[in-house]
């Protein structure tokens, strides 16, 4: 990394350790909750891909809009979410983000742009592109980013947009987190040739970046925004990173896909949040203890809110039709057009 | 000799003789080889038939079901793994316009004999885009078969005849069931398609159940034992062809029917079933044909909310009561 440009942006860095810290206590503490079977289904953990997230929301506003994956935990948290109504999403209760209807793999909060996390690998291209088409037609500033994996990248729909977005001019940056697999394949095996060539033979300026460095990817994103906001854009970004954990949290037996010391080793010299504490200690920005001590405050906050949701009540069962409509209070009883 | 073995395990098998018996036969889907799909129903096959006939793919499900469909028009007999159910809506164009309509649309003279594995099922807390089962979609394309196995056994022989078939088939594993065990034959067996099953002879009500469903049907009609209610069972087994015959010959002799599908009640599997009762034994019924769909909303997370959607054997059971008293469950 390298040294710190203006000591005025102390608070910039401040949080965005923090916001690292927060994604990372959250996904531990999922984790622990499915670990005790105290959380339904399956969940996808975002540890180890911290910088990502917060690199690229620490560059957008409220008002600019993200479209999250199956593994979107961290998008949520970056994108400014609240601890508790997530813990409530994930164990289905009233008070979640979307009142339990969604859970993980759905999480979406519209009080901070986030339109959701998304169950269909790529399923939020179209959607993310959209957004941008808004925000032209209806003259307003508001950027898009669209995050998804590299296994994403082989869904046509990709490539349909793309053009469209560039052919339109459409402010919306794609944001590739290359993790390196997708389920229990290497990227190498399911990707010809090179991703940003994908999005350069659209006329599409695209970008490789550190994806474990979350100054890199917030200066570069900080420059990409400001172009979309003139006029600019689309964008890709290529992010190298790394999933510490498996694929989901039920795979616990990795070997046969990815090594132990390949893990070890991302941890060791790569982990986003290590190398940027580290950083601004040398940079005499915050000192160990005070890192500790942020470190500690945000692991009680997180635990607090984990014993929230699981006080918290579920939803009452006449919500289940509830929401099927738009203007319609219970589809139930909407005319002819369901049954119990 | 007969062993008990899981629905997982009897499709592993189903597959493996296939593939041994026809060197046509041919896998495609995501994480299907080394990782022998999240379900781990495939495990071992890459191991013996190797990476050219068990075909890891990228996650791209239009493109892979189109090969499979070309692949099927010239000479190979692709299966392929749809990881869920709910992403028919992304293979909608090549089977429905391309597989479905080949041997029509060249008067005779293509064919596309594939078989596309997928899956159905809610309250496994996979939320709505991963607890659909779509089987009314394709069997409402002219052209696909759709089979629909409620155990091991059924899933091992609709899956060789499957195999076997020169038409596109659609067959839907309820992802609940993967790890459940019954009793399975060693020798080879086929389920021929279009052949109902009666699962449990009665006298007073048909239950019409399809996968899934099956087992809630038998629990109900255990339940109603008790009550002096004898139920009669009936799995289809496949929903195209559908077997009428067994179906309409029980309800001529019960005068009551109940059709229990997980897939939305509504424009679904038992609205289709239910009308055929009507239609052709109309006069042998003493009450309305009841069908028992899942709930018409997108399936929900919470698991409080998604326990509600899905046909339960208390329901069928309180319905089949109901109707035998002589009741009315939907008035007017
Ligand atoms: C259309 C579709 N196909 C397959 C899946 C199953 N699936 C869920 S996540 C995943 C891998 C995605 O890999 P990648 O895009 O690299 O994201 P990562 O999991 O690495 O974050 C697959 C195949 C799905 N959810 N949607
Ligand atoms: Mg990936």
């Amino acid at each position: 990394m390298s040294a710190a440009k203006n000591r005025h942006n102390t608070e910039d860095y401040l949080q965005m350790y923090r916001q690292m810290v927060r994604i990372r206590a959250f996904e531990d503490s999922a984790n622990q909750l499915y670990l005790s079977a105290r959380m339904p289904g399956l969940t996808h953990m975002y540890s180890g891909q911290e910088a990502v997230a917060v690199g690229i929301c620490e560059a957008l506003t409220d008002e600019d809009r993200i479209t999250s994956t199956h593994r979107g935990h961290g998008h949520c948290v970056a994108k400014g979410a609240d601890f508790k109504a997530m813990f409530c999403e994930l164990l289905g209760k009233a008070e979640g983000y979307c009142r339990g209807k969604g859970g993980s793999m759905h999480i979406a909060d519209q009080s901070h742009g986030n339109l959701g996390a998304n169950a269909i690998v790529g399923g939020s291209m179209g959607i993310a592109t959209g957004a941008a088409l808004s925000a032209k037609r209806l003259g307003r500033e508001f950027v898009t980013v669209c995050f998804f994996g590299d296994g994403a990248t082989a869904q046509g729909l990709w490539y349909e947009v793309m053009n469209m977005a560039a052919l339109w001019q459409l402010p919306v940056i794609y944001a590739c987190e290359n993790n390196g697999y997708s389920e229990y394949t290497r990227t190498e095996e399911i990707a010809a040739g090179s991703l940003i060539a994908r999005a350069q033979a659209f006329g599409i300026e695209a970008f490789q970046v550190d994806g474990q460095d979350v100054l890199a990817v917030n200066e570069l994103t900080q420059q990409l925004v400001g172009r979309c906001r003139t006029g600019e854009g689309p964008f890709f970004i290529e992010l190298d990173t790394y999933r510490y954990h498996g694929h989901h949290v039920g795979d616990i037996n990795r070997d046969y896909y990815r090594s132990r010391d390949e893990e070890a080793e991302w941890k060791k010299v790569r982990d986003p949040i290590t190398n940027f504490g580290k950083w601004l200690i040398d940079q005499k920005i915050m000192s160990a203890d005070e890192l500790v001590a942020i470190d500690e405050e945000i692991t009680s906050d997180a635990q607090a809110a984990v014993q929230y949701a699981l006080d918290a009540p579920y939803p009452d069962g006449n919500e289940v039709d509830m929401h099927v409509f738009s203007g319609v209070d219970h589809a139930l009883e909407y005319p002819g057009g369901a049954h119990r | 000799m007969t062993r008990e073995i899981t629905l997982s395990k009897a499709v592993n098998e189903a597959i493996a003789e296939e593939m041994r018996r026809d060197a046509s036969v041919i896998l495609l889907g995501e994480d299907v080889a080394e990782a022998g799909t999240p379900f781990k129903v495939l495990s071992g096959l890459v191991e013996e038939f190797g990476t050219d006939r068990i075909i890891d793919t990228p996650i791209s499900e239009p493109g892979f079901m189109g090969i499979a469909v070309g692949a099927a028009m010239t000479g190979l007999r692709p299966v392929v793994d749809l990881m869920f159910g709910d992403f028919l809506y992304l293979v909608m164009d090549q089977l429905c316009n391309q597989a479905a309509k080949t041997h029509y649309m060249s008067g005779g003279k293509l064919t596309a004999p594939l078989v596309l594995r997928t899956n159905m099922g809610a309250t496994r807390r996979s939320a709505a885009q991963h607890s659909q089962s779509l089987q009314a979609l394709v069997a409402h394309i002219p052209g696909l078969k759709v089979a629909m196995p409620s155990s091991a056994y059924e899933a091992k022989g609709l899956l060789k005849t499957a195999i076997r078939d020169d038409n596109p088939v659609v067959i839907f594993e309820d992802k609940l069931m993967y790890q459940d065990k019954a009793p399975v034959p060693e020798e080879e067996y086929l389920i021929p398609f279009g052949k109902a099953h009666i699962k449990r002879e009665g006298r007073d009500v048909t239950l019409v159940a399809t996968s899934s469903m099956v087992q809630v049907a038998e629990e109900a009609a255990e339940a109603l034992a008790g009550d002096g209610i004898s139920a009669e069972v009936i799995d289809p087994r496949t929903i195209v062809p559908l077997d009428e015959q067994t179906i309409l010959n029980s309800v001529r002799k019960t005068s009551r029917a109940i059709v229990i599908d997980e897939g939305h009640q509504s424009y679904g599997v038992t609205a289709e079933i239910a009308a055929r009762i009507g239609e052709k034994a109309f006069y042998h019924l003493d009450a309305p044909v009841i069908r028992m769909g899942a709930m018409d909303v997108p399936v929900p997370f919470s698991p409080a909310l998604e326990d509600l959607t899905v046909p339960n054997a208390a329901g069928v059971a309180e319905n089949a009561r109901r109707i035998c008293r002589g009741e009315l469950i939907h008035a007017a």
